[in-house]
């Protein structure tokens, strides 16, 4: 099993690939669209802001190489919302493999914008999810959101409900960090190289 | 969701094996202070932070001595996920807006250690609270949130080793009239103390070290009593 680590300008990679060492599997951090496309899996992370990380896989071909990825790829966090059609972060145009529009949290109920923490993952759909219970705890750092539709295979309340997890396809996203969800964020990551594909 | 946060692994033993076993016990978040970083040890400080960066599976925020987007990226490259910045941002707020605009603000926890004088108001301390300045807490930290601070992390010199309680007052203030989430910390002595914190000061995390390093209060206790008492907390 090979697996790959997009490399581009967004922060927190590192994190993902300790998280895969721990749980016993390595990756190479790339951006050789060859190396990407050779691998068995590929993981999207990601820390950063949409229009200038949009920019920067554009001027390097990477937009394509990502939606053309045949194999499983898991966008995480920042990741996930890049692969939707549109961000309303910097009015940004984004890689437009799930049709879902990412837009600011509203500040509703008394929500603070962005969700830093711990909050509950519920309506949990696909073996991603083997053998995590409704309403576990992952960790999240965000202030878009993508809104449930067709491709949400798991949601999460902050102020409103939204999707914390997307699926089409080979193409899989969530925008928790499972890096640093505790046991919880190490078993989805391992349900993703083991029981995906 | 209320955090329960674990400060300054140093003080107590061998920070890899304390930082696993907090993660593993049900911590929400492990903060490093290196309060006496100098520059010869800062290398130090980035092997220890990777160390312990491998073996923990949540949020790790790191701080001491970041005074540069160099030293942020150098800590990040190390896995910390957020560093805390203190007296290098009071003397210098472009720090913040700098790391921020490169980081985001999620990234980016600012650190203010207060005291209330006798005239009654909260005032900034720099330097470990050895120096005392004019301006007054809630004014830097709204400052320094209108800059991109994504957090504050708010440490009552009054209240810091006495075990009687938060500063709720103060914390109240920040985490009701700022739209960031407030870290409280210094004054934990009980279990009732971290209730007090999160139901009376509506503060979004608490935090504490040496209760827990000296085992007077085990983190699954306090979080099945936090559940107990409805406070939203991951068991």
């Amino acid at each position: 099993m090979r697996l790959a680590i997009v490399k581009y300008n967004a922060g927190n990679i590192q994190s993902v690939l300790y998280a895969l060492e721990r749980i016993g599997a390595t990756a190479d951090v790339t951006d050789n669209p060859e190396l990407l496309k050779s691998a068995d899996k590929v993981i999207f992370p990601g820390v950063g802001e949409a229009s200038s990380s949009m920019k920067y896989l554009k001027e390097r071909n990477l937009d394509k190489v990502i939606a053309d990825f045949k194999q499983p790829v898991l966008g995480i966090c920042f990741g996930m919302q890049l692969m939707c059609t549109h961000s309303e972060e910097g009015n940004t145009e984004c890689l437009g493999i799930f049709e879902e529009k990412v837009k600011k949290f509203p500040v509703v109920n008394g929500i603070k914008v962005p969700q830093i923490g711990w909050n509950q993952i519920d309506n949990l759909q696909t073996s991603l999810f083997d053998g995590i219970d409704e309403n576990a705890f992952c960790y999240f750092v965000h202030s878009y959101y993508a809104a449930i539709g067709e491709h949400t295979i798991g949601t999460t309340e902050y102020g409103i409900q939204y999707s914390s997890a997307l699926h089409k396809n080979n193409f899989w996203g969530v925008q928790y960090h499972p890096e640093k969800s505790a046991t919880v964020g190490e078993k989805i990551l391992k349900n993703f190289i083991e029981k995906i594909g | 969701m209320k955090g329960v946060n674990f400060l300054d692994l140093r003080d107590a033993g061998d920070p890899v094996e304390l930082g696993a076993l907090y993660a593993q016990q049900g911590a929400d978040e492990l903060v490093f202070l290196d309060i006496t970083a100098t520059v010869e040890k800062r290398k130090t400080l980035s092997e220890l932070v990777n160390k312990i960066a491998h073996h923990i599976n949540i949020p790790f925020t790191v701080g001491g001595g970041i005074s540069s987007v160099q030293d942020v990226q150098t800590l990040l490259y190390n896995g910390a996920d957020k560093v805390t910045i203190n007296t290098s941002a009071f003397k210098r707020p472009e720090l913040i807006h700098e790391l921020s605009s490169e980081f985001g603000s999620q990234c980016v926890v600012l650190a203010i250690d207060t005291k209330q004088e006798e005239d009654g108001n909260w005032y900034v301390y720099l330097n470990g609270g050895r120096t005392k300045t004019e301006m007054e807490c809630f004014e830097w930290a709204q400052k320094a949130v209108e800059l991109g601070a994504g957090e504050i992390l708010l440490t009552s010199m009054n209240n810091d080793g006495m075990k009687n309680g938060f500063a709720i007052d103060i914390t109240r203030k920040l985490s009701t009239e700022l739209p960031v989430p407030v870290i409280a910390s210094g004054g934990a002595g009980t279990m009732a103390h971290f209730k007090e914190v999160f139901t009376d000061a509506s503060a979004d995390a608490a935090l504490a070290a040496s209760i827990f390093h000296f085992k007077e209060i085990g983190i699954p206790d306090l979080k099945q009593y936090l559940k107990e008492n409805e406070i939203f907390v991951r068991i």
